[in-house]
């Protein structure tokens, strides 16, 4: 509260020409009461009038502060965590110093352990942690960020639970996110986006219109003979330009990223929220966005159907010594279908482990003189045949299957003869398939990026919902993606968390970097994710609609107020000369000062009463541009046409039998 | 009223959508410089041109450069047109022996012309030599038609074009408006005037005896030609005082249809130039289909309040208080108040009644077609041009309450855009405004007036809003004759015609660097009735909020007056 009244330092106010305008004139008609009060003159009306054109400016205002007051609350939160913070800086030489987390500069090496905060933002450049990132993101569990690979990047609030780091810090303090996110909420470094400077010339031209409209209109009134004066035609002024949308105006944008913080997203422009309204090709990675990363088996096809718990006993013993992922998904299918839980499989005694390798790409066990093996398909036709045995046609036929439906097959051997085949497969993220068909109602195509194959790229393609895929892709391959789209017209989407992608991260209208993800690519986006979830692109999409929503939705709302404004206004002014004008007086309006008076009791209080949607935004669902746009014309267009009348007649009701007028 | 009367609204809508299309397609070959039915015609003609004034027609001009040439070529034309009528008293073709015409009258006519408003502030015959006539006005009914389709066909290159700087050549586009366009037309319409018996001699004046023995000249010349293109261009200065209303100009039914159509034709045709320049022929027909709808609303709105009559005239006597007063009878009231709308919609400002004694209700509408920036299909060229300033303005709107950054056809609309529409839509407006209450407060301005009250408003903003609107049409009973309205309607026709076009030149340039973003499911289809709809109503919207209050105080209150029946 205390903020909207500063904030009516002319200077500040002309950054928003509409309410600077209604403050020149409303300081005009504060003289005209000075004036009235020292004649000795009545000063009622003039007064009332005034009043209400500075409550006008006072709840601009105050939308404005209230905007930035909640993303200062939670911006504040945030960097409590980390001013009190001390870090050991390591030197040169080996020793480390205790200093004030704010004096550390880019380039410097900070341990961190047990239980220490981490002092910045940095890169881990040796050794593992436990680190807790609730501070910033809310997320309970803990994360495990290590040297080296793309989950080294670790921000300043978060805490070590265990395990020691050295961090290379790689930004100055005032530089971070964190602090760039702070300084947008808070308004200072906040610069208004394209669109909000487009929307701003179209209220500029409205404004000056209706300033010609008024002030021509004193000189034909006064053809007609009427006086008019000044204050009604200041008060016939303000209802007319845009005040909703104009006072309302700073407070979407603010409170648009303050709503971004909320879902955890650090967005270092309004540019880029925008953009994410419209984007319309979204790249994503395959491994760790769409599916879980890791293939895991899903299913035991044995060669001779009737002896299926063999090939399923074979597998567990050969995948024991198999410490890949994809073993360990083995064994864990294969518990559950031999229906044993918890640790009772042992190693059976005397058998000889063959641990899973790279090179061999097989793992097994030698028990009994029997070798049961697992592995690769072209791995184990050599050891079948190595062991005088041969691969069966069935099998060949069940590996082909597997195959062409797009998964991994891995056969299971032992000595000559193969048992059957597992089938591994990617398995899709939790919900996936949901978002994706969610983004394709948005009209935003999604392209899947993958080294696989192409039948196992189209498999998962299929399976997810995704539009295209590019299989078989090199690293670069993103950067030309993203260039191709985009000069085909196309605004592109990309998460990303490697170093690898920072070129691409660059290149993209909309870059969405993990929080774990490496420096490079941080750097390189315009958004970081401090959930690092990639399927959290459609929340930045949401968001930036419904901040272009929102304003669009309030101007259509304001303009189509002026219809009922006027029909309030010109009638009660020239009534007393032009008595057959009282047709137009469709409100049935008490008096012509009531008349004035309750427009701009209205057009004043409509302002805090749309406060809190344009602090929460217009509601958004995706669907279809005309369905959309017929939508909001009837709420906002029609609504606004009918809602003054109403308001404005409910006013006069309540004014005059208060006998303000 | 007869049923029969009816005949022409009903029928005029459907000759002239379909005449408009062909048009339009014939016009986007000539302007892609495809090859046509009348090319191995005036292909010769063309490249001559070109040759003796050293224009290189694969010469591609940036949005400045094109902005020149039309500014250069326009203050040639005005200069020009001055200079001859200051020195027509030297030159031939001056039989009457007429002097120099005043400097004030001269700079507004040679304005009024060069801008294709024909706004004429002097009585012809009485003024202007035959050589001035001929070399001067009649020359730039051609020209400021040309000149208007030019800057219109640069603009759908912007939206047409992508990631280049350039929206064609000026020179040519202006040789082909005439010779391919204007020409053609303008002949076949003479002789359509012609074979109905419109006068077309270069015959002297007939001196006639009337039966009552006195002695009558009676004018002719050769108006079948000039009156046709004095329509296709939406010109509108006529060769007789009368106007339209005349015989010799409009003799029969089909004169009549004929001139109406002509003056709708190459402004509602442009639309489909678009469509088919832009290889979006959907979108062709909604900015038509836009153009149609408020043209239907504003006929009926004046047929409905000019079939109600006037009770004053009921009064004294008139049956049904039917107001034929300044209609012509040949006409009719049917026949007049589709004139006048069209007139009105596009820029033409030809008359065959006197706007002056329409009813109150209809003089609003009329104020209102031309206040709204001439977008009813308009000017040639310029009618196009206001109507995507509006388009841009709705795309903006509801391009935000989608959820997306603004686009037009695949064009994102950024600030600059937002500036240029904003000027194009309104400047002539607010400019009409402060010029009115100028003239409506000072001695200078009411000194011209002969009616008083709501009915002198109402004049005074038509004189306004015809000239801002380079429409042309007056609505009498103000005399523009002096220093005051000359000077000051000469501003309001610049600014109207410059305000237009060069931000429209810049739009466009500005339109052609950029790419075009591909429709998918997210973008709102421009070519559906929802657009059309809400381009509609934000040309009312607009056009509502900036005149809402001089207009009540001018058409509302006379029309509220005469029904309780006081008169002025």
């Amino acid at each position: 509260m205390k903020d909207s009244v500063i904030k009516l330092n002319p200077v500040s106010m002309m950054k928003n020409p509409v309410m600077g305008i209604v403050e020149i004139v409303t300081l005009i008609t504060s003289l005209i009461v000075l004036g009235d009060l020292y004649s000795g003159k009545s000063f009622s009306y003039d007064g009332q009038i005034t009043c209400w054109l500075w409550f006008t400016i006072i709840f601009a205002n105050f939308a404005e502060a209230l905007a930035e007051g909640q993303g200062r609350a939670q911006a504040e939160s945030l960097k409590k965590n980390r001013s009190e913070a001390f870090a050991k800086k390591l030197h040169a030489d080996g020793s480390s110093e205790r200093i004030p987390a704010l004096q550390l500069r880019k380039g410097d090496i900070v341990i961190v352990e047990d239980g220490d905060p981490v002092p910045g933002d940095g890169d881990v450049v040796e050794g593992a942690a436990l680190i807790d990132e609730s501070a910033i993101t809310g997320e309970s569990a803990p994360v495990i960020r290590e040297a080296g690979g793309d989950r080294c990047g670790v921000t300043g609030g978060t805490r070590v639970l265990s395990g020691t780091i050295k961090v290379k810090i790689t930004t100055n303090p005032g530089e971070t996110f964190l602090d760039q996110m702070i300084a947008m909420v808070e308004g200072a470094k906040r610069q208004k986006t394209p669109n909000e400077k487009a929307l701003n010339i179209l209220l500029i031209g409205l404004t000056v219109t209706f300033i010609v409209v008024v002030i021509t209109l004193k000189y034909f009134a006064g053809y007609m003979n009427v006086i008019v004066g000044i204050s009604t035609l200041i008060a016939l002024l303000v209802c007319l330009m845009p005040t909703t949308i104009g006072g309302l105006l700073p407070a979407i944008g603010i409170a648009g990223m303050d709503r971004l913080l909320r879902h955890n997203f650090i967005a270092t422009s309004g540019r880029a929220v925008e953009a994410a309204g419209d984007v319309d090709v979204v790249l994503m990675d395959k491994t760790g966005t769409i599916t879980l990363g890791n293939r895991v088996a899903t299913d035991f096809l044995p060669a001779d159907e009737s002896d299926k718990k063999t090939l399923v006993n074979a597998a567990l013993l050969s995948s024991l010594a198999d410490e890949t992922p994809e073993g360990r998904s083995i064994v864990i299918l294969a518990k559950e279908q031999l229906g044993v839980r918890g640790r009772d499989i042992r190693a059976p005694e005397g058998a000889i482990f063959f641990p899973f390798s790279a090179d061999k790409r097989m793992s097994g066990i030698n028990w009994n003189g029997h070798k049961i093996m697992k592995g690769s398909s072209a791995a184990i036709h050599d050891f079948v045949i190595s062991n005088n045995g041969r691969v069966s046609e069935k099998i060949q036929k069940i590996t082909a299957d597997v195959s062409r439906e797009g998964s991994t097959p891995l056969l299971v051997a032992e000595d000559d003869k193969v048992l059957g085949v597992i089938r591994l497969k990617d398995v899709l993220k939790e919900g996936i398939k949901g978002r994706i068909s969610q983004l394709g109602q948005m009209g935003i195509k999604s392209v899947m990026i993958t080294g696989d194959n192409p039948l196992t790229a189209a498999t998962i393609a299929a399976e997810a919902g995704i539009d295209d895929f590019v299989a078989e892709a090199k690293p670069d391959i993103k950067l030309d993606l993203i260039r191709k789209y985009q000069s085909k017209g196309h605004l592109v989407a990309m998460i990303g968390d490697g170093t690898n992608d920072a070129p691409a991260l660059a290149q993209a209208d909309v870059a969405v970097a993990m929080n774990a993800g490496t420096q490079a690519a941080r750097e390189a986006a315009n958004i970081v994710d401090l959930d690092s979830n990639p399927t959290k692109l459609l929340d930045i999409v949401e968001i930036g609609k419904q901040i272009l929503i929102t304003r669009g939705s309030l101007t259509t709302f304001s303009v189509a107020n002026d219809v009922a404004k006027y029909f309030a206004i010109i009638p009660a002014i020239f009534v007393t000369q032009y008595p057959n004008l009282s047709v137009l007086n469709i409100m049935n309006l008490s008096s012509a000062n009531s008349a004035v008076l309750s427009a701009v009791i209205f057009n004043a209080i409509i302002i805090p009463m749309l406060i809190p949607l344009a602090l929460r935004g217009v509601r958004y669902k995706p669907a279809t541009a005309s369905t959309l746009l017929r939508r909001n014309l009837l709420i906002y267009g029609l609504g606004g046409l009918v809602v003054p009348f109403a308001g404005i007649k409910l006013i006069d009701l309540i004014i005059s039998s208060l006998g303000l007028v | 009223m007869i049923i029969t009367d009816l005949i022409p609204v009903l029928v005029l809508p459907c000759v002239l959508t379909v005449l408009a299309i062909f048009l339009g397609e014939y016009m986007a070959k000539v302007f892609n410089g495809e090859r046509t039915l009348l090319t191995p015609l005036l292909n010769s003609p063309e490249q001559f041109l070109y040759k003796i004034f050293g224009v290189n027609k694969n010469d591609e001009m940036s949005w400045k450069t094109y902005s020149w040439a039309f500014i250069v070529f326009n203050i040639i034309g005005i200069v020009a047109l001055f200079l001859l009528q200051i020195l027509q008293g030297f030159l031939p073709f001056n039989p009457q022996k007429l002097g120099p015409v005043h400097w004030d009258i001269a700079l507004n006519t040679a304005i009024s012309f060069v801008t294709n408003t024909n706004w004429q502030a002097y009585s012809g015959e009485q003024t202007m030599s035959y050589l001035t006539q001929m070399m001067g006005l009649t020359v730039q009914n051609f020209l400021s038609a040309a000149v208007g389709i030019a800057p219109a066909i640069a603009l759908i290159r912007g939206f047409a074009r992508k990631e280049t700087s350039t929206l064609g050549n000026f020179w040519v586009d202006l040789t082909r408006s005439i010779i391919y366009i204007l020409l053609p037309l303008t002949l076949i319409w003479s002789l359509v005037f012609v074979s109905q018996g419109v006068v077309q001699t270069l015959h002297p004046q007939i001196d006639a005896l009337t039966l009552e023995g006195q002695k009558q000249i009676i004018s002719v010349g050769p108006v079948a030609s000039q009156e046709a293109i004095k329509q296709l261009g939406t010109n509108g200065g006529g060769f007789f005082n009368a106007n339209s209303s005349h015989p010799f100009e409009n003799p029969t039914p089909l004169t009549d249809f004929m001139a109406v159509l002509g003056l709708l034709l190459i402004p509602a045709a442009l639309p489909f130039t678009f469509g088919a320049m832009l290889k979006n022929r959907r979108q062709g027909w909604a900015i038509y289909a836009s153009m149609l709808m408020l043209f239907i609303i504003g006929v009926g709105l004046i047929i409905g309040t000019e079939v109600q009559g006037n009770p004053l005239l009921e009064k004294i006597g008139v049956m049904g208080g039917v107001n034929m007063e300044g209609k012509e009878v040949r006409c009719g009231i049917i026949n007049s108040v589709l004139f006048a709308q069209s007139t009105t919609a596009t820029s033409c400002g030809a008359v065959n009644s006197m706007h002056d004694s329409l009813m109150p209700l209809s003089g609003l509408i009329l104020i209102f077609n031309i206040a709204i920036g001439e977008v009813i299909f308009g000017g040639v060229g310029t009618g196009l041009i206001s109507m995507l300033a509006y388009a841009v303005l709705t795309m903006f709107i509801a391009g935000l309450m989608i959820g997306r950054t603004p686009e037009f056809i695949g064009k994102k609309l950024e600030s600059f855009e937002m500036v240029m529409s904003i000027i194009i839509i309104l400047s002539p407006a607010l400019l009409l405004l402060v010029l009115s209450s100028i003239a409506i407060s000072t001695q200078a301005g009411l000194s011209s007036l002969n009616n008083m009250g709501s009915h002198g408003l109402s004049e005074i903003l038509y004189a306004y809003a015809s000239t801002a609107g380079n429409n042309g049409s007056a609505f009498g009973g103000l005399n523009a004759g002096t220093l005051f309205y000359t000077l000051t309607t000469s501003l309001a026709m610049l600014v109207g015609r410059f305000s237009t076009v060069i931000p429209a030149l810049a739009i466009a340039g500005f339109l052609a660097t950029k790419k075009i973003v591909p429709a998918g499911i997210a973008t709102f289809p421009t070519t559906g009735v929802l657009f059309i709809v809400m381009l509609v109503s934000v040309v009312v919207i607009v056009g509502a909020l900036t005149f809402f209050p001089v207009l009540t105080l001018g058409p509302f209150i006379e029309h509220l007056q005469i029904f309780a029946g006081k008169a002025f």
